[in-house]
């Protein structure tokens, strides 16, 4: 178990470097092959040519795209100090890059927002889970009945209906129209109450979209399983259908499940832009949108640091769970 | 050379927004109300260059603003911004400033720190100033002429402090002597020669050359006094140390600011300010649209940005709430503008063919109409700078009869340039801006019924100064016609065309004459107007300028840009200033009620 987790914890840290570089190419190399001039980007509406060569040099722009790299990686665990024009500006590790558009050290930046994003996460996770899998498993028992083909319809809508759309609904009929919901986000240790009414409709959003994918994934798999011999024998063996159900396919519909959970958690964590924009809450996604919109490639970089690491954690996570749900995957 | 068209997903979007958007048309609540009343709003355009319901204003309360925009930087020597140049009047203070008065007169100057205006000496080249009594910073210091040429000299440091406007440097040293105070080997950092402060109350200009707007430019936030052991260079727009009745609580760059009394700014010191609230916060927007509803909604009071209203919100306010709605010009003009350095548009006939083939009355539309959109440009010089005629001065008849494209004029034009069959050529427009890009295939779609056919290439809108700034690149990507827009920092024919208009502005990259305009006269006429002392010779000029840009046929307007502004029901003592391109004027916004 060890060295597989090394041997995975390794091939993380090469695809990060990877994520980097490609990163880096989009924004610095891509533009200089088509002739533009990054740092004008970075200076206001008079371009001094002063401020033009001091962004290259706080930037390092002139450096070669390898040393970029190894600047930003040498930060991350030393520090970094940007100096130009007689201003020096230390980033303390874990530096992340420094971003010249709001004069801010990355890594408070990605604390600050990251919990606001992890609580939507979450937060949409366990209602999706909860509700998507319990719509999944109930049509798959129920097959062919008017449940079953309601509860695919709705999947269907929520698979097809794209946040921006379900997300303004939402905000105008409950929280616009109706006035039931702020929807306005407050942190969480201003206020539990303010902080929950915030959250709920990003959740039901989210979840919406979510559920409907985990419902129909769970339905297909438990119904391929309840097909499967050892079923066959366990309800032969005369066993409870609540013990066949409970604890022999739903360990087995669990693991694809799980996968998926993975995957989108990990993909969340660096943001649901589309989400977060929407309602407006200030977490990595919308940190990532402004800093898309204003070239800001610290920031852009930052958080794709830290969605590719949560990813690879979270599919880490799932290799392990593996184990604990599926004793078969422990043998192997 | 690609050119992008609309995507599905583009597509998918819009029709969602337009579902979405007739929801929340339904959706909202409240009556409809465009009368005024003494409590509720003031009525439609009852701010617009007038004061509306000043004797409303109490002391107290928070005055809440919205953004879906950060400032560039809070730092008075690094923002561009517009509204940033409207809100920093709260915690900083200049020599001179605009009038806090409605419309034009928004626009004039007025003393702040100084007992007065300048008192001007050798021909416009020496203006001096004295400095109020009890003048403080936040800290309760003496603000003294020694901080407020300190303030001006970080201008000089644009290799740390980018970013901001740069008149100052250009008049005052424009041979690029000073190195900026970073870099001042003087004890007190204070080298800069053309400044001189015998004492703490006195400070005096020296110009190398005159220039009749230098007090603009000294109005401007980059004249604010910055204190020696406050700066923290680049870092100083985080927390700026305040001059003003107001200072930085908080400040989270992208979520909020909130800003709370000065305890140590002296009304008696100030002329200015009213400082009615107690407290200014503003919460920045992802989602322009969910700002439109928390103004309708009353959860706040003013948009910082100031652009008008989303499409949306825009739909549910002129329904229901047309009452807090006003419609200023903004003072922004929307154009085409053709790079000579591209063929055909080296010849002045081609350029007028695609002037008179234009679609007036479509590219208005495409801008949002003549209430969101504004009013059709005719010329270049915005209604709000002195010497401009509006829609009186048309060359083109752009406005006019033919103001759907004169097909037949436009045929004539082609044959004069040596192209009698059309041409083609490509449209730079950026790809964040979605207005820009129904203009863009307004062009293509007119322009094709004389024979020009039109390619649309839709560039990173972020990139601007290094794609269509960059002559080379222009010409290199042969973009013939590029879409923009331009609005005066302030309101002179200098503060406005002197970048797009004069020849010494020509940049190898950042540059803003995209036409790469090198005529003798108009560049003779700036030179006149710096020297031009008096306010009736300076817009005889600035009128003529306009009139030699308009003949050498290098723009075609689009309008003369309006928006449509929200101002809620608890707030008083409101009207738009030309001063800040038709926003209204934050500094003196007050509050009906403390609560």
């Amino acid at each position: 178990m060890l060295a597989y987790l090394i041997r995975r914890l390794f091939a993380a840290a090469v695809m990060l470097v990877v994520i980097v570089m490609v990163v880096f190419g989009i924004f610095f190399l891509v533009p200089k092959w088509a002739g533009v001039d990054v740092a004008t980007s970075f200076v206001g509406k008079q371009a001094d040519p002063a401020a033009v060569e001091a962004i290259r040099e706080k930037l390092g722009l002139s450096d070669p795209i390898f040393q970029q790299v190894w600047e930003f990686f040498k930060g991350i665990f030393v520090g970094r100090t940007y100096a130009a024009g007689g201003d020096v500006t230390h980033c303390a590790a874990p530096c992340f890059g420094y971003s010249f558009r709001s004069e801010q050290a990355i890594w408070p930046v990605l604390t600050d927002r990251f919990p606001v994003t992890l609580s939507l996460a979450l937060g949409a996770a366990v209602l999706w889970l909860v509700f998507g899998v319990a719509a999944g498993v109930l049509s798959a028992l129920k097959r062919g009945t008017l449940w079953d083909r309601t509860a695919m319809v709705v999947a269907l809508g929520g698979v097809s209906l794209p946040i921006y759309f379900t997300g303004l609904l939402s905000l105008a009929i409950f929280s616009y129209g109706l006035g039931l919901i702020d929807a306005q986000y407050v942190p969480l240790e201003d206020s539990f109450s303010g902080w929950f009414g915030g959250m709920i409709l990003p959740w039901i959003t989210l979840a919406f979209l979510y559920a409907a994918m985990y419902a129909r994934i769970t339905r297909a798999t438990m119904l391929e399983i309840l097909g499967e011999d050892y079923i066959r024998t366990a309800r032969a063996k005369g066993l409870k259908e609540q013990t066949v159900i409970g604890k022999h396919a739903m360990r087995s519909t669990m693991t694809p499940i799980l996968t998926m959970l993975g995957m989108d958690l990990g993909a969340l964590i660096g943001g649901a832009i589309l989400t977060e924009t929407t309602f407006s809450l200030p977490g990595l996604g919308q940190a990532v949108l402004n800093a898309i919109k204003n070239q800001d490639l610290p920031v852009i970089l930052g958080v794709t640091l830290i969605t590719s690491v949560a990813v690879l954690i979270a599919n880490l996570l799932v290799d392990i769970l593996y184990a604990v749900i599926d004793p078969r995957v422990r043998l192997s | 050379m690609t050119t992008q068209r609309t995507s599905g997903r583009a597509k998918r979007t819009a029709a969602a927004a337009a579902v979405v958007a007739a929801l929340l048309t339904t959706a909202a609540c409240g009556g409809g109300d465009d009368g005024g009343s003494k409590n509720g709003a003031a009525g439609f355009d009852a701010a617009n260059n007038k004061v509306a319901q000043a004797s409303e204003a109490k002391k107290g309360g928070t005055l809440r603003f919205g953004s879906v925009q950060d400032a560039d930087s809070w730092d008075t020597t690094r923002g561009y911004y517009g509204f940033m140049w409207n809100f920093s009047r709260y915690y900083s203070r200049q020599l001179v400033t605009n009038k806090t008065e409605a419309g034009a007169a928004g626009a004039e100057i007025t003393p702040d720190l100084a007992t007065g205006v300048a008192k001007v000496t050798d021909d416009g080249k020496t203006y001096t100033y004295t400095l109020r009594d009890g003048v403080t910073w936040e800290d309760g210091k003496p603000i003294t002429s020694k901080d407020v040429k300190y303030g001006i000299e970080r201008v000089w440091a644009q290799d740390v402090l980018s970013g901001g406007p740069t008149y100052l440097k250009e008049v005052l040293d424009p041979k690029g002597e000073y190195k900026g105070p970073y870099k001042d080997k003087a004890k007190d950092h204070l080298g800069l020669k053309s400044i001189k402060t015998p004492d703490d109350k006195t400070i005096v200009f020296h110009l190398p050359q005159a220039n009749s707007d230098f007090e603009e430019m000294l109005a401007l936030t980059s004249g604010s006094p910055v204190r020696q052991d406050k700066d923290t260079k680049s870092k100083y727009g985080l927390h700026p140390f305040s001059s003003g009745p107001y200072k930085f609580a908080s400040y989270s760059p992208g979520k909020d600011l909130k800003l709370v009394r000065n305890a140590n700014w002296k009304a008696s010191s100030d002329p200015v300010r009213k400082a009615y609230p107690d407290a200014i916060t503003i919460k920045f927007f992802s989602n322009a649209n969910d700002l439109d509803q928390r103004l309708i909604n009353g959860d706040l009071d003013i948009d910082l940005a100031q652009t008008g209203m989303s499409p949306q919100g825009r739909t549910v306010a002129l329904k229901k709430h047309k009452g807090n709605l006003d419609n200023p010009v903004s003072g922004y003009v929307r154009y085409a503008v053709f790079p000579q350095s591209v063929k055909p548009f080296d010849n002045e006939h081609c350029r007028k063919a695609v002037i008179y083939g234009a679609d007036h009355v479509s590219l208005q539309t495409a801008r949002g109409g003549p209430v969101a959109g504004g009013d059709i440009g005719t010329n270049m010089l915005p209604p709000s700078v002195p010497g401009a005629e509006g829609q009186k001065y048309d060359p083109y008849g752009i406005a006019g009869a033919n103001k759907s494209g004169n097909v037949a004029k436009a045929k004539e034009e082609l044959k004069a340039c040596g192209k009698p069959k059309g041409f083609s050529t490509t449209i730079a427009v950026r790809n964040n801006k979605p207005v820009e890009v129904a203009t863009a295939q307004s062009m293509q779609a007119a322009l094709k019924k004389i024979g020009v056919n039109v390619q649309i290439d839709q560039y990173d809108g972020a990139q601007t100064p290094g794609i269509i700034g960059s002559p080379s690149n222009v010409k290199k990507k042969g973009y013939g016609i590029i879409i923009m827009g331009w609005g005066p920092d302030f309101p002179s024919v200098q503060g406005y065309g002197l970048p797009l208009w004069n020849s010494k502005y020509i940049l190898e990259s950042g540059n803003n004459n995209y036409a790469l305009i090198k005529d003798k006269k108009i560049d003779g006429l700036f030179t006149d107007y710096v020297k031009t002392l008096d306010d009736a010779g300076k817009t005889k000029i600035a009128t003529e300028i306009n009139h030699k840009v308009m003949e050498g046929a290098y723009y075609l307007p689009f309008t003369f840009e309006k928006f449509l502004n929200w101002r809620s029901d608890r707030v008083a003592n409101i009207y738009t200033s030309n001063g800040y391109s038709g926003m209204y004027d934050f500094v003196n916004l007050g509050l009906k009620s403390s609560k």
